[in-house]
């Protein structure tokens, strides 16, 4: 009977149901109004729907129309992926969601400066490292180098993790910005 | 205000603005609070008589008295409020109003500009806050903007998927002097148009669908009530036309009449046993103005497990979002379902559904909302029995508060026609009822306004009986009073080994004596046979009454479909009536 076998079952009246399916990572440009708490908007859909954030760049692109581009890089099973771009889509100031890595078509290019420190042949080995991967060196001391890295976010991480034993020091990346291949626009 | 009459009649204060705007958008009623924020539009609502201001008692019933002035008129509802508390007691409203799909607008005093940050007196971030419950809010720092934003503000809220707003205004904003524009298509933002006419490809493929079915149903939600008056007819045109069975979700009730012949009930956790039968057995599904709500669904993937499925909404972010459907139409309900129709009738025949409705018919034959009959005690399921035949021949109107009584409320009351049913469904807020029957009774002055409501919920908002006396608004508050948190005590009676945690309502107060401390009436009832006359003495009261219905104190609500089951392994009441509980209920007895 319902009011006695209550020991074994959960304390909801519904089922909670945890999804399987495996994630995805997409990356979206989302065109939006340069006003006044957009920014704010967009992160807290992420934080109050508990959709991830991987990476996020955001800088107004057109000042006379007051607009900016956000590169949103976050991950969830195709579901949540088309939640995410239906939720953005639908907020006042959001212009247009694309989904880059569904166009199949969109190069990502990200910035990173990398701090080095270190004297002798762990000094040159960065900077020749440096030099395969066509990062710049934009400060020196006798002692440290910074070089700026282009690339998309995996020759990045790559380059990071080659000067981490060579004296790594510190990191600032800019994350990713994301832009279609082709003659057409966003 | 008054130095700047001379010359062009545009150029006025913020507050001025204010209920210029509020004129201009036909709004005949606010519900607001004072304070040091918003004293300039005050001053303003002051010098004219064209918006009629119902003070309340606390800021939330103005949110939900602005609620329900909303969903019993179509039109939205307006509140004014002061910064910091003021503000900050408007949330519970306006999270309820974005579950809901309410429009509201909220128009929140804020510290003048030149102290944001400060941590002035009554400061808080109301954007910041308003962000995640409102469809869109604005903080205004210059005067000539406010016109163009108070009208974007009532775009936003009234159209697409409806929805709360908040126009948060400094105090210098009020005091200074800008230019008024009327309303214009240009003061949108260009990002915003919702999308309202369906996809023709896909209206085809849905006609086709519901043309080949066996065993097709509707499942529809508050959405159609939202489209307006059009989507109604047209839903009750399609019901006629395919003779497919309908349930609705419990904001979509009234949609289609419960007395009409293809209706199945309510649906879902509370839902009746051929509505979930049906939508658990069915191989199309025409989802209309709904969102596959867990309460609705109860476990995902059980839910109609081989049905294919048609989902309508203005909101493209409820397609997908907890149930997969085959067909979805991003559209305004009226706007599809006119389309719909029209391709029906031209190219499509009715489904044969002679063999479903036997299986139905079988379903309903288990009559899943009995109750055993009690003449020593009054069941809530035959007060609101009653209730409902006293006065439905009344222009009667009913709100409730959560809970148990409710549901009770949702399966008893049959409701005809939309805009009559007015309850907290998504964000379930105990103290809703009362305050949103002061908004349908101010909406509608000559009607019959009940608030169905329980003994905990109603002392969430009791203070409004205060404003329902002063505005002489004869709400009936009809309390279903058995002495518990009901619905919590039923959940823990079956889901939490029957320990009565903080559920039993000790210390409740004399409701007979709490109604006249107000200066309205209190009516007490213990016995089924004093029932009908005691309503019908009600009814004919011209004064807020409290009307305190003792009730069975264990009875529990059913049909329920338990946890981790599907539709159709619900728990119907033969199964778990009074006596079932009561026996498991041993040690908790001595509270009774």
């Amino acid at each position: 009977m319902v009011a006695n076998d209550t020991t074994e079952q959960p304390a909801s009246a519904y089922f909670i149901e945890e999804r399987h399916d495996p994630n995805e990572t997409h990356t979206l440009s989302v065109l939006v109004q340069n006003e006044p708490g957009v920014l704010a908007r967009v992160i807290g859909l992420f934080s109050g729907r508990g959709y991830n954030i991987e990476s996020l760049t955001v800088s107004e692109t057109e000042h006379h129309k007051h607009m900016s581009r956000i590169t949103i890089v976050t991950t969830g099973t195709p579901m949540v992926i088309q939640q995410i771009k239906h939720q953005l889509d639908r907020m006042v100031p959001v212009y247009k969601v694309v989904d880059m890595t569904l166009t199949g078509r969109s190069i990502e290019r990200e910035l990173a400066m990398v701090k080095v420190k270190g004297v002798g042949d762990p000094r040159i080995e960065a900077l020749r490292l440096a030099e395969a991967f066509r990062a710049r060196v934009i400060d020196a001391t006798i002692e440290s180098f910074v070089f700026e890295i282009t690339g998309n976010p995996d020759k990045v991480d790559q380059f990071v993790a080659l000067m981490l034993p060579l004296g790594l020091i510190e990191v600032s990346r800019t994350g990713v910005a994301a832009i279609g291949r082709g003659p057409e626009g966003m | 205000m008054s130095q700047n009459k001379t010359h062009d009649p545009n150029q006025m204060t913020g507050a001025a603005m204010v209920v210029r705007a509020l004129k201009d958008h036909g709004v005949e009623h606010l519900f607001g609070y004072p304070g040091g924020a918003v004293l300039p539009i005050y001053d303003e609502i002051f010098q004219q008589d064209d918006v009629q201001h119902i003070l309340v008692r606390h800021e939330q019933g103005a949110g939900h008295a602005a609620e329900g002035y909303a969903r019993s008129t179509g039109r939205p509802g307006v509140v004014l409020v002061t910064s910091g508390p003021g503000a900050t007691n408007m949330v519970t409203a306006l999270t309820d109003a974005l579950m809901d799909s309410i429009p509201l607008v909220c128009i929140t005093g804020q510290v003048p500009t030149h102290l944001i940050g400060n941590d002035a007196f009554q400061e808080c971030d109301t954007v910041g806050i308003t962000r995640p419950c409102t469809k869109h809010n604005w903080l205004v720092r210059d005067v000539n903007d406010l016109a163009k934003i108070l009208h974007e503000a009532f775009y936003v809220a009234t159209t697409g998927r409806p929805g709360p707003v908040v126009v948060d205004i400094p105090k210098d904003v009020q005091f200074a002097t800008g230019t008024y524009t009327q309303p214009r298509k240009s003061d949108v933002h260009i990002s915003y148009s919702p999308r309202v006419k369906g996809d023709a490809h896909q209206i085809r493929k849905a006609v086709a669908l519901l043309a080949s079915a066996k065993r097709p149903v509707i499942y529809s939600g508050g959405g159609v009530v939202n489209s307006g008056p059009e989507a109604t007819r047209l839903l009750r045109e399609l019901v006629a036309a395919t003779d497919v069975p309908i349930t609705t979700t419990l904001m979509g009730l009234g949609t289609y009449p419960a007395s009409g012949k293809n209706w199945l009930g309510m649906l879902g956790m509370h839902g009746t046993y051929e509505a979930n039968m049906t939508m658990h057995d069915c191989d199309v599904m025409l989802c209309i103005g709904a969102r596959f709500d867990d309460r609705v669904t109860g476990r995902p993937d059980a839910f109609s497990p081989n049905s294919k499925k048609i989902h309508i909404d203005i909101d493209p972010s409820s397609i997908n979002k907890n149930i997969r459907v085959d067909v979805p139409i991003i559209g305004d309900v009226a706007n599809v379902l006119g389309d719909i129709l029209h391709v029906f009738k031209a190219e499509a025949k009715k489904p044969d559904t002679k063999a479903w409705w036997a299986q139905i018919n079988k379903w309903r034959a288990r009559n899943s909302l009995a109750f055993k009959k009690n003449d020593d005690v009054i069941l809530p399921q035959y007060a609101i029995q009653r209730l409902y035949d006293l006065t439905k021949n009344h222009d009667t109107y009913i709100t409730t508060e959560v809970g148990q009584h409710q549901m009770w409320a949702a399966q008893f009351y049959g409701f005809e026609q939309p805009h009559r049913w007015m309850t907290s469904g998504g964000l379930g807020t105990m103290g809703y009822g009362f305050p949103a029957a002061i908004g349908v009774q101010v909406a509608h002055p000559g009607s019959l306004v009940i608030d169905i409501a329980g003994d905990a919920s109603i002392q969430m908002m009791l203070q409004e009986m205060s404003t329902a006396v002063q505005f002489d608004l004869p709400i009936k508050i009809f309390i279903l009073n058995n002495q518990y948190m009901g619905m919590v005590r039923q959940w823990q009676q079956l889901l939490h080994g029957n320990r009565l945690s903080h559920s039993y309502s000790e210390a409740l107060p004399d409701f007979v004596k709490l109604a006249e401390a107000y200066g309205g009436v209190g009516m007490q009832v213990i016995k089924p046979n004093d029932l009908d006359g005691a309503i019908e003495e009600m009814i004919k009261v011209r004064k807020p009454v409290i009307f305190d219905c003792r009730v069975a104190t264990l009875e529990n609500c059913f049909p329920m479909i338990p946890s981790g089951k599907a539709h159709n392994e619900m728990l119907l009441p033969a199964e778990a009536n009074d006596e079932a509980t009561a026996a498991a209920f041993a040690g908790g007895k001595a509270l009774v």
